[in-house]
């Protein structure tokens, strides 16, 4: 299977919501190792200024991986799942995802590079609220390795 | 304890961290994210696909060397950006049932650059395992008030 060269420059419009819990928050942070107060105690967040429950800083890429499953699950994208490695990845927060934000992904594929017999493969994904404001714009590469790569 | 954006200096160490990592710690990993990759808990599909045995999630890497930035930073959300390559796989032994772990994945931090319009510092993070880098060009950008 090839990966299909008129991918670059697809998007892929933000569709369901997703929901930030403050249970999810703290599950995250303990599945991180995190320890600040400001993941799971409201008070010491609110101390420092936020609504609520702070996410840590790689939690988007719940949301993102979200929206990249839409382009791999696409059948016509040619990518084969089993053989995807992440390449790099990147958070620029607008602000940061506090409890009961409800966020939209709208995923674009900003590049793809043939590389032997596979592709790398970067992606957008620009998160976004309730108000459609901008909260965090998130850029993966995934290398999808051709056959005895 | 608040962090002065005029005492910062290019080159400070900012602390280190020793991560302690169990397969366990990869299923609850896969579960908070959501990405259930067999690669990251199945020792036999792993071998299959030609990895030496289970790896750790890179974002597990990732999302867990940070914490050493936001407990510096004093409030998670003061990181303003954050990006790192994934170069070489965490490989995590099998030790359920005792109490050693299967990997230990050490952090260290530096002040890289600062930014004086912006107020921002970006500390540049080592991140290895065995003596070797899994992450490269690892950086974080706090916004200092």
């Amino acid at each position: 299977m090839t990966i299909n060269p008129d991918l670059q420059g697809r998007s892929y419009p933000a569709a369901e919501v997703y929901d930030v819990g403050r249970e999810k928050i703290r599950e995250f942070a303990r599945a991180v190792k995190a320890t600040h107060p400001a993941h799971f105690d409201v008070e010491a967040a609110q101390a420092l200024g936020h609504r609520d429950l702070v996410a840590p800083p790689t939690f988007a890429i719940i949301v993102a991986q979200r929206a990249d499953a839409r382009l791999i699950e696409d059948p016509d994208s040619g990518i084969d799942f089993s053989r995807v490695v992440h390449a790099d990845q990147r958070f620029t927060h607008h602000r940061a995802i506090v409890a009961g934000d409800q966020l939209r992904a709208e995923l674009h594929v900003d590049g793809v590079r043939a590389m032997g017999g596979g592709a790398m493969i970067t992606t957008r994904s620009e998160i976004t609220d309730a108000d459609g404001g901008p909260v965090v714009t998130t850029i993966s590469s995934i290398l999808v390795r051709g056959e005895g790569q | 304890m608040a962090l002065k954006f005029e005492e910062l200096a290019v080159g400070q160490e900012i602390g280190s961290r020793s991560i302690d990592v169990t397969r366990q710690d990869l299923v609850k990993y896969a579960g908070a994210s959501g990405d259930f990759n067999p690669i990251h808990w199945n020792e036999s599909f792993a071998t299959s696909v030609e990895l030496p045995g289970v790896i750790a999630h890179g974002m597990f890497t990732m999302g867990s060397a940070v914490q050493l930035v936001s407990d510096w930073a004093g409030d998670p959300a003061a990181v303003v950006d954050y990006q790192t390559r994934f170069t070489k796989p965490v490989l995590v032994t099998d030790t359920t049932g005792t109490s050693e772990p299967g990997a230990v994945i050490e952090v260290a931090g530096v002040v890289g650059a600062l930014d004086v319009d912006a107020r921002t510092a970006r500390i540049d993070l080592t991140v290895t395992f065995g003596g070797q880098k899994v992450l490269m060009k690892s950086q974080a950008v706090v916004k200092l008030a």
